[in-house]
C-alpha cells in the first residue's frame, strides 16, 4: 500500500514538473539576473567595434592609394 | 557627405549594429518552447539572408547599368555586390545550420529551405566561376551581368517560392508560422529592421571596398 502510494506521488509530481516547465519556459533569466549577460553583449561589442575600426583603416589605406592615382 | 572622413552610411552601419547588438540581447522576446533564448537569431541569422537579397538586388541593377552604359566601374561594381553577398549567405548557412543543431537537433534536415539555400549559394558560386573562365573584360561583363539575373531569380525560386510548396521545418515556410506570428507586441521588430538596414549597410560596405580597390586595378591597367 505504502509502495503503491510512493509510486503514485512520485509519478504525480513527476507529471506536474513537466506542466510546470512546459508553461514556464527556460530563459537565461539568472544569467541576466547577477548581470552576467552583460559579459556577452561586451565582449560581441568589442569583436564588431574591432571589425569596424579594421574596416575604417582600409577604407583610408585606400583613400591614400586613390589620391596617389589621381 | 564625409563625416570624420568617412562617408555618412557608414557611420550609420556603426549605429544600427552597436543597436542591434545591444539590443539584440536585451530586448524582451516571447518565451517559446524549444526557441527558448535562441529566438534572437532572428536579429542575427534571419538578418544575413535578408542582406544578402538586397545586396544581390544592387547587383542586377549595376549589371543593367552596365548593359545600358558599357562602363566597367558598373561591372565591377555587380561583382563586389554578389562577392559580399556570397559572404553573408554562407555566414547564413553556418548560423542556420549551428541553431539547427540546437533546436531541430541535427546540423543539416533534408528540408526543402535548407536544400534550397544551399542549391541558391552554389547557384552564386557558379557567378564567380563563370567570371574567371572568361579573359574578354566586356564579354565577361555581359555575361556576367544576364546571368547574374538569371542567378537572382532561381534564388528566389530556391529559397522563397519553393520551400513554401512543400513541407518544411523552417520558420514562415510549409504552413509553419513565421516568427511575425509570435511577435505578437512588434518588440523585436524594433531590433530587427535597423539590423537588417546595420548588416545591410555592412555588406555594402565591403563592397564597396573591394570595388575600390578593383577600380584602381583598372585605371592602372588602362593606362
Amino acid at each position: 500500500m505504502n509502495f503503491l502510494r510512493t509510486l503514485l506521488l512520485t509519478f504525480l509530481s513527476l507529471i506536474i514538473a513537466q506542466a510546470v516547465r512546459a508553461q514556464d519556459n527556460e530563459m537565461a533569466d539568472v544569467m541576466r539576473a547577477n548581470g552576467k549577460i552583460y559579459v556577452v553583449v561586451g565582449v560581441v561589442l568589442v569583436i564588431l567595434l574591432g571589425i569596424i575600426v579594421y574596416l575604417i583603416t582600409l577604407d583610408r589605406k585606400i583613400q591614400r592609394i586613390e589620391k596617389q592615382q589621381d | 557627405m564625409k563625416v570624420a572622413g568617412l562617408q555618412w552610411w557608414k557611420w550609420l552601419c556603426v549605429l544600427l549594429l552597436t543597436y542591434t547588438v545591444w539590443q539584440g540581447f536585451m530586448v524582451e522576446v516571447p518565451r517559446m518552447a524549444i526557441l527558448h533564448e535562441t529566438i534572437r537569431n532572428l536579429f542575427f541569422h534571419v538578418t544575413m539572408w535578408f542582406s544578402m537579397i538586397i545586396l544581390m538586388i544592387a547587383s542586377i541593377v549595376y549589371g543593367i547599368r552596365y548593359l545600358r552604359s558599357g562602363n566597367l566601374e558598373y561591372d565591377i561594381k555587380a561583382s563586389a555586390c554578389i562577392h559580399s553577398g556570397i559572404f553573408l549567405g554562407v555566414l547564413g548557412l553556418l548560423t542556420g545550420s549551428l541553431w539547427a543543431k540546437y533546436t531541430w537537433g541535427a546540423w543539416w534536415v533534408n528540408d526543402a529551405k535548407l536544400n534550397g539555400a544551399a542549391a541558391a549559394m552554389l547557384v552564386y558560386a557558379a557567378y564567380l566561376i563563370l567570371r574567371s573562365s572568361l579573359e574578354d573584360e566586356h564579354k565577361r561583363a555581359r555575361i556576367a551581368a544576364v546571368y547574374s539575373i538569371f542567378a537572382f531569380t532561381l534564388m528566389l525560386a530556391f529559397i522563397i517560392i519553393l520551400p513554401r510548396m512543400t513541407d518544411s521545418l523552417h520558420p514562415g515556410n510549409g504552413g509553419n508560422p513565421g516568427f511575425s506570428n509570435y511577435d505578437l507586441d512588434s518588440k523585436m521588430r524594433t531590433v530587427f529592421y535597423p539590423a537588417v538596414i546595420g548588416w545591410t549597410l555592412l555588406g555594402a560596405w565591403i563592397s564597396e571596398l573591394e570595388f575600390r580597390i578593383r577600380r584602381i586595378k583598372l585605371h592602372r591597367d588602362q593606362r
